[in-house]
């Protein structure tokens, strides 16, 4: 099927209604995009996090799909054991082979951090499963505490704004290269607001001869501190500012997915976000332009990456 | 292609002798996997566990399993990769020893409270700091309230025995636990001893396949696995995990004698040493049972009436027959081999003191810790353990600290 | 599904073991219509159907048939104002949350299945 949202429309939806996430939230659309373009039935994995707490209370479900959640860190290797019990079911002559499509949900928190090493060993070991992080740049579940990705000079709970400190001193985790750098087949950065790019690359994840990973942008309105409508604007503005470029590694080759990307300054995009309004009071504050200046490096640096990969 | 399709045999009516072999009890568990031939292994390797998941590898190598082993890169790994196969709709399997038990703990109490019979073959072994590779019970004290039946062996023999047993007690619907084959690290692992094995198909026939009734692979399933509870169902969900587990233990039971009955090597619960006649007992886990007869046998040479009993279904642990196997015995020696820092009592003690309690003449206790970080603990040392609680018995005055065998 | 939970809260013996989720899709029974402050108004004589607000929906809350738009679900709609933000006609508009606004809106006039379901 094309990614016509007509058509699509026409898909029963596999995430219903009813789910506890907050007015606004980024996570249930992007999960929504990406059940509808997934081409074959799916089997979930959910890392602890907002997703899981809110859509998988006893008794009830929001999901309409078969879905495993056991922990926090260990969603990746939990659709390992999902991956190898299909596969010797299957040689057992136990279980028909069918299409189906492993995916696992999990936060920035659930895959930078506390998750990592399950992720790694997953990827490493080649278990043909779509790991999508659903990154809302802090631990949202918990209250807003900093994560490894969470953007130089934010506040956060745990990175609270003071006069000997203007919120996360860190400058966040590369995770997407990280993640090329296992070499794995498809790796992509998507972002809410664009629908039809997530859906594109959801769809390319899927048909990846092993592991893929789709690192999607998801602003969380209350931990960034804006009003719940302004979800899709917030996410724009972060890639047209840099913060968030949207690019897939296709085999090793790096490539800008989409129009030109980069059109403003950093201040625009750390305007529409009151967790950074301690330090756009003032245009001139020092954070921001470090945060600018490492941008623009960042920015060139893949530029680079995607020409050398043409160039190959 | 399985074992069974390269012998192209059926089950025999009548078990002729099965083959002996002399393998360790490492290999021994290993043997029994191969002839389960779960659909999943994942496991991490940790002395003295590694022999069992380097047997099992070259199974995989050599094409003699349908079984998919994922080398995970932790134990914690190893155990959420056996809790997504299960959920599935797999039968899977792990093994594992002392810190690599403790890495994983968070997922025992997951795995059980997700009710997956998942089988982990525990390696018994000490917990760091210091470090120490060797065999004591930290690790199995460490796990005995997560709900997840547990049975210790003696010898290679009982954990190979055990191990053909262990999915049919997990997976009866009336248990759905994860059960663990606990075997004493070093002295059961590494030892190699006389090893009867049952036939491919025997095994097979008798474990038959995980049946689950609802799995995430099943075609067409929606259920979602591992949900969320408030605190409006947790409460009801640990009780129901309470009677799993009081249901356990007549299906271990009945799994125990089933095995012993094809094997000719009957397994109780609790097994008994010379207690038709006792006045007094000693009470032990695991591998030390050898040195403790042989320290029985000599004190019945010298004339005093004492039996031994081994706990071999320590969780849940076997409340009537334990009281049935001390029924009029006056005095008994606990042998712990962990510490259970600032508690009233090391852990075995803490058992037979409640299980005793409401005994009407309840047997005195004395607790003896020995053989922790592998330290041996030489037959003379049982020896003097017996003669202090014949000296309890006539005194008959319990003391409050436990007494340390064999510490310098 | 039931609409209300029975009073009588089930006991333990009664409950699916492990905490599975046997009933897919059962959140629909809750009625996160209750947070909403604003309610998306739409003018369905400028509406193309493009799907935008359906596919920019946390709360899957736009009801489509025959790739038509055709109506919100108030019961689970939170009210967010995604959809009048991403809305390339701009044909939906947030008012304020209101018994009159709610039936005097194509919201809850134009079809069945929608309204039975708003409060």
């Amino acid at each position: 099927m094309t990614l016509k949202l007509r058509d699509l429309s026409l898909k029963p939806d596999l995430f219903g209604t009813g789910h506890g996430l907050c007015a606004g939230c980024a996570e249930s659309v992007s999960v929504r995009q990406i059940l509808s373009a997934l081409e074959n039935p799916p089997v979930v994995a959910l890392a602890t996090g907002c997703l899981e707490v809110s859509t998988t209370r006893f008794p009830d479900t929001t999901w309409k799909v078969p879905l495993i959640h056991s922990a926090f860190e260990n969603s990746a290797t939990t659709i390992g054991g999902v991956d190898a019990a299909y596969k010797a079911l299957v040689r057992k002559g136990r279980m028909e082979d069918r299409p189906l499509t492993f995916v696992v949900f999990a936060g920035d928190g659930a895959t930078y951090d506390i998750g990592f090493q399950w992720l790694s060993g997953a990827l490493e070991r080649g278990h043909k499963f779509v790991y999508i992080c659903l990154n809302n740049e802090g631990y949202m579940n918990t209250g807003i505490q900093r994560s490894s990705a969470t953007l130089l000079g934010a506040w956060t709970t745990t990175t609270p704004s003071g006069d000997a400190r203007p919120g996360k001193p860190e400058w966040h985790k590369d995770m997407t290269k990280i993640i090329a750098a296992h070499n794995i087949p498809y790796v992509a950065q998507a972002a809410a607001h664009n629908w039809k790019d997530l859906m594109t690359k959801v769809r390319k994840a899927e048909q990846a001869d092993g592991p893929a990973f789709i690192n999607v942008l998801t602003p969380c309105d209350r931990g960034w501190r804006f009003e719940p409508e302004k979800t899709m604007e917030v996410s724009q503005l972060m890639v047209e500012a840099g913060l968030w470029p949207l690019y897939e590694v296709v085999d090793g080759k790096y490539k800008m997915t989409g129009a030109r990307q980069k059109k403003r300054p950093v201040m625009d995009a750390l305007l529409s976000q009151k967790r950074f309004s301690h330090i756009t009071k003032n245009a001139d504050d020092a954070t921001i332009a470090a945060i600018q200046a490492k941008v623009d490096e960042e920015w060139d640096a893949l530029q680079a990456l995607c020409e050398m990969s043409a160039a190959e | 292609m399985t074992t069974t399709q390269k012998q192209g045999q059926k089950p025999s009516s009548g078990i002729t002798l099965p083959p002996a072999q002399a393998i360790n009890g490492g290999e021994a568990v290993a043997y029994a996997m191969r002839q389960i031939d779960p659909e999943v292994v994942a496991a991490y390797p940790i002395t003295p566990q590694t022999f069992i998941i380097e047997k099992f590898s070259e199974y995989v190598a050599d094409g003699l399993v349908n079984t998919e082993y994922i080398n995970v890169e932790s134990e914690h790994a190893a155990m959420s990769a056996c809790v997504g196969a299960t959920a599935a709709g797999g039968r899977a399997q792990t093994a594992t020893s002392g810190p690599g038990l403790a890495l994983m703990y968070e997922m025992l109490w997951v795995a059980s409270g997700m009710r997956l019979p998942i089988v982990m073959h525990l390696c018994s072994r000490s917990f760091s700091a210091p470090l120490n590779i060797l065999c004591d019970h930290s690790d199995v004290m460490g796990m005995r309230e997560s709900s997840w039946p547990m049975l210790i062996g003696s010898s290679p023999q009982e954990a190979y025995d055990q191990a053909v047993a262990m999915p049919t007690i997990a997976e009866n619907k009336s248990v759905l636990l994860p059960v663990a084959n606990v075997l004493d690290g070093f002295t059961v692992t590494h030892s190699v001893e006389r090893v009867e094995v049952l036939p491919d198909e025997v095994v097979k026939e008798f474990a038959g396949e995980y049946e689950p009734d609802i799995w995430a692979l099943q075609p067409g399933s929606t259920a979602t696995f591992g949900t969320l509870d408030a605190n409006d169902f947790y409460f009801e969900h640990k009780r129901q995990q309470v009677e799993a587990m009081k249901n356990s233990l007549e299906v271990v039971r009945t799994q125990l004698n089933a095995v012993g009955e094809i094997t000719g090597r009957p397994m109780n619960l609790v097994e008994e040493y010379l207690m038709d006649d006792a006045e007094i007992a000693l009470v032990v886990l695991g591998s030390s049972e050898g040195m403790v007869r042989a320290a029985i046998d000599q004190a019945r040479a010298d004339g005093i009436k004492v039996g031994m009993v081994r706990i071999r279904l320590f969780r849940p642990f076997p409340v009537a027959d334990v009281r049935k196997a001390l029924e009029g015995i006056g005095a008994v020696g606990v042998l712990d081999r962990a510490i259970a820092f600032g508690t009233p009592g090391n852990g075995l003690l803490q058992d037979l003191a409640t299980s005793t309690r409401t005994m009407p003449d309840r047997p005195l206790l004395m607790d003896f810790v020995y053989g922790l970080g592998g330290r041996a603990t030489p037959k003379q040392l049982f020896r003097q353990a017996v003669d202090e609680v014949l000296n309890m018995n006539e005194t008959r005055v319990e003391p409050d600290e436990p007494a340390y065998l064999g510490l310098k | 599904m039931p609409e209300q939970q029975s009073s009588e809260r089930p006991l333990w013996q009664q409950i699916q073991p492990g905490g599975i989720g046997v009933n897919p899709g059962s959140t629909e029974r809750v009625q996160t219509g209750d947070w909403r402050t604003e309610v998306p108004v739409i003018d369905f004589e400028r509406c193309t159907h493009c799907m935008i607000c359906w596919v920019d929906c946390p709360d899957a809350s736009f009801e489509v048939a025959n790739a038509k738009l055709i109506a919100v679900d108030l019961k689970h709609c939170k009210g967010c104002g995604i959809c009048a933000q991403v809305c390339p006609v701009k044909c939906i508009e947030m008012v304020p949350d209101s018994a009159e606004n709610r039936e005097t809106t194509d919201v809850n006039s134009g079809n069945g299945a929608s309204s039975e379901s708003a409060r």
